[in-house]
């Protein structure tokens, strides 16, 4: 019995961490997306050097063949420095998509050229937990048409992944005929997110998917958007603490205020029990499956409520400084936002939470 | 990350359920922390021959005498509530004075009052608040002044549950007034039949009187009576609130309370329709429970980290805080969920769970009260846990205390 990580998990963590801390400055990230939401390609190279982009994929097809755990546990560093790269749709949810429902063929072709960092892979999942604008797509002789929404993942993309109204994925490439990307901009530059307008699209079928393989998807990304929630939060409220101890008024630090103190207590409270919900929800995914879906619903529910209050809390601890875009807590701040939506926001989760214990 | 137990432990858990389900007709009926039935004394010696409570005890000291395993621990723990079978004794003897005494104590105070608490013959009470030292504890005035070879005890004590039914009382006096405050403390052991000692039953707003005041008048106690040095019970009386404070916000009891509103929610009916069917309460159920795993997957962080002897951290500084509001909010939602019904109390028709969704929405009030305030533990959390500086003293304050 060992609720906790391991040295090699600890180790991986900290690889990402030490390489990011002066690659990925806020400065820097600020630069990056100075002109609107963006993939970059230089910190996924860099990241890929590590080995972290073929993190689920297995060995035989050059990745290390890890867990989700592992994964959510880049994640969350990743949410940390709000990094603009597209690892949940390139390195988590196409992997898994492929294990799961691709052909031996598919595999072949895909899953070395994505551990390696070579390729894009853009996932669409949103019409799978709530169809806006009437978007969806269906299949007419093996070709699609329709309209998917929020597509995760960068725009140049070299297939994208999409779920058909009847539950199954399909890979399409870009560039094909009938087939057009807009970006759809959000608060948060540092995540891509696109809109696509499909007809007659030829597209490849991942045919042994089992029934459940889009439920387990979103299983997946939802743990993945809640550690980046993690990762975000714990810096914002690391953040304020900082500058509690920094900023004066009243000749005292504003740390040294009980309001100011009881503020952080209960970020404090109430994100650390998140840690270990995130932890669990993975661990399930990867080893107690009549669990993973609840767990997942959970996780992404709750972080999303406690991101939420940190992300203000932390602000108002900034004071004015904090509504401004010099100090840049902004970008933790919209990327916990953006989050919270995506992949079903805490009403629609917590809906499905119910539904898979039969309480509906 | 790996949550199996080997197999040894397996067969541990085993041998728990067995000997529960053997034993069954032995069960004694659960009991308030007050004075232990013939029944419960027996089932306790049972359970302290088979290891199942006072396990790391030293056996010459009454316990079991075994190697401390967390696991086998939690374990216990975990088949007992399981099974409904009632524990161990757990009152404020057992579960604070016992482990204080093993820690500061005398040879001859362990010998002499170690197994008399675990066998239930002496039931304790605590003598820590007063009226003017609640959060401010340190300030307490209640006075021992020497006397030949006695102290010769004045003042008042609050919140003493089970005072009106304890043998004995471990009590924290002001021995030396004149040092700074906290090191003018004392901690005695003393019987609650010495001459002097007056027990007012004090009502609470759930209508039951949970608590005591205790008044002294020149009650005499020998000085023998002192666990540790004079002037040093401050520093005993520490060791003991770190076990208080590990008992209250346990996620289990969480967990089996959310439990309950489950099944009330899929009972209940309103307009006919059954309770889960409403979007809101169901909602907030959810999101309870989405709490209550956190802190329960929290709980598992925390026994980890106590097997490798590793610092938890904020994980552990938050669970009394966290824990407490919880089992607040959990009555109010099945209050709430059971509306008209919810407010039902004392022996009225139609009371749901003999009025216990009212008593604990209130009494849970007092835990996140008591054993440190709520806002007491933000500042143990932002001081300790996030490194936040205290509150400046204000100029003008004196050091000690009068």
């Amino acid at each position: 019995m060992e609720f906790a990580l391991s040295e090699e998990q600890l180790m991986m963590q900290d690889s990402v961490t030490r390489y990011l801390a002066d690659r990925a400055t806020l400065d820097t990230v600020r630069g990056l997306i100075a002109a609107g939401p963006v993939h970059d390609a230089g910190l996924w190279s860099g990241l890929a050097g590590l080995g972290i982009c073929g993190l689920l994929v297995p060995q035989e097809y050059g990745g290390a063949g890890m867990t989700l755990l592992d994964a959510m546990l880049v994640q969350e560093v990743l949410g940390r420095h709000v990094v603009p790269v597209s690892f949940i749709p390139t390195s988590v949810l196409a992997p898994l998509a492929l294990l799961a429902a691709g052909t031996a063929e598919q595999k072949q072709k895909w899953l070395p050229a994505i551990a390696e960092g070579r390729m894009q892979v853009a996932v669409g999942l949103s019409e799978a937990c709530g169809a806006r604008d009437g978007a969806g797509v269906t299949v007419a002789g093996a070709k699609l048409s329709g309209r998917a929404l929020f597509v995760l993942g960068a725009a140049d993309a070299a297939i994208t992944l999409l779920c058909s109204s009847e539950g199954d994925v399909y890979a399409v490439e870009q560039g094909a005929a009938g087939l057009e990307r807009t970006s759809l901009r959000s608060i948060d530059d540092t995540q891509c997110l696109g809109e696509l307008n499909l007809h007659d699209v030829t597209a490849e079928l991942l045919p042994a998917g089992e029934e459940d393989v889009i439920p387990r998807l979103l299983d997946a990304g939802r743990v993945m958007l809640a550690a980046d929630i993690l990762g975000a939060a714990q810096k914002m409220l690391e953040l304020a603490v900082a500058y509690s101890l920094e900023r004066k008024q009243f000749n005292r630090l504003i740390g040294s205020f009980q309001a100011v103190k009881h503020l952080c207590a209960e970020m404090a409270a109430e994100l650390e029990p998140c840690r270990s919900l995130v932890w669990y929800a993975a661990h399930a995914y990867d080893a107690v499956p009549e669990e993973s879906r609840l767990m997942a619903c959970h996780a992404k529910a709750h972080l999303a409520e406690v991101g939420r209050f940190v992300a203000r809390s932390s602000t108002e601890v900034h004071g004015g400084m904090g509504f401004t875009d010099l100090l840049g807590l902004h970008y933790w701040f919209k990327r916990i936002g953006c989050n919270r939506q995506l992949l079903g926001g805490p009403e629609r989760v917590r809906e499905e939470a119910a539904r898979v214990q039969g309480w509906i | 990350m790996d949550l199996a137990y080997s197999p040894p432990y397996q067969q541990f858990r085993q041998e728990v359920q067995d000997f529960l389900e053997k034993h069954r007709q032995l069960w004694p009926p659960r009991s308030s922390l007050g004075k232990p039935s013939a029944a419960m004394k027996n089932w306790q010696a049972l359970l302290i021959e088979q290891g199942y409570t006072a396990r790391t005890i030293p056996a010459e000291y009454g316990g079991y005498g075994g190697e401390p395993d967390i696991l086998k621990s939690r374990i216990i723990a975990e088949e007992f509530t399981r099974a409904g079978a009632p524990g161990g004794l757990a009152g404020q003897g057992v579960s604070m004075l016992v482990p204080t005494l093993l820690e500061m104590g005398s040879e001859e105070q362990k010998k002499h009052w170690i197994p008399r608490t675990l066998s239930g013959e002496v039931l304790w009470c605590q003598g820590y608040s007063e009226p003017g030292a609640g959060s401010d504890l340190a300030s307490l005035q209640t006075r021992a002044t020497e006397d030949g070879e006695d102290f010769i005890i004045n003042g008042q004590k609050i919140w003493t549950s089970t005072a009106h039914e304890a043998d004995m009382i471990f009590c924290l006096v002001r021995t030396e007034p004149d040092a700074p405050r906290h090191q003018g403390i004392s901690y005695l052991l003393f019987s609650m039949d010495t001459p002097g000692i007056e027990v007012r039953p004090l009502q609470t707003m759930t209508g039951l009187a949970e608590f005591n005041e205790v008044f002294f008048t020149d009650v005499r106690v020998p000085m023998h009576s002192i666990v540790g040095e004079r002037g040093q019970g401050w520093q005993v009386a520490n060791a003991t609130l770190k076990h208080e404070r590990g008992m209250l916000g346990d996620p289990d009891i969480a967990a089996t309370r959310l439990n309950a509103i489950v099944q009330l929610m899929q009972e209940e009916t309103v307009d006919g329709t059954r309770l889960m069917e409403n979007p809101l309460l169901r909602d907030r159920l959810l999101q309870l429970q989405s709490r209550v795993l956190a802190m329960q997957f929290n709980g598992l962080r925390l026994l980890t980290a106590q097997i490798q002897g590793a610092d938890p951290g904020i994980a552990r500084l938050i669970v009394k805080l966290q824990g407490c509001e919880l089992n607040h909010q959990l009555a109010a939602l099945a209050i709430d969920a059971l509306g008209e019904l919810g407010i039902l109390y004392q022996d009225s028709p139609r009371l749901r769970n003999k009025g216990a969704w009212q008593r604990s929405y209130m009494f849970d009030l007092g835990l996140i009260i008591g054993g440190g305030t709520a806002q007491i533990q933000k500042n143990i959390i932002s001081e300790i846990g996030l490194g936040m500086p205290r509150e400046p003293k204000p100029a003008a304050a004196s050091g000690g205390a009068r």
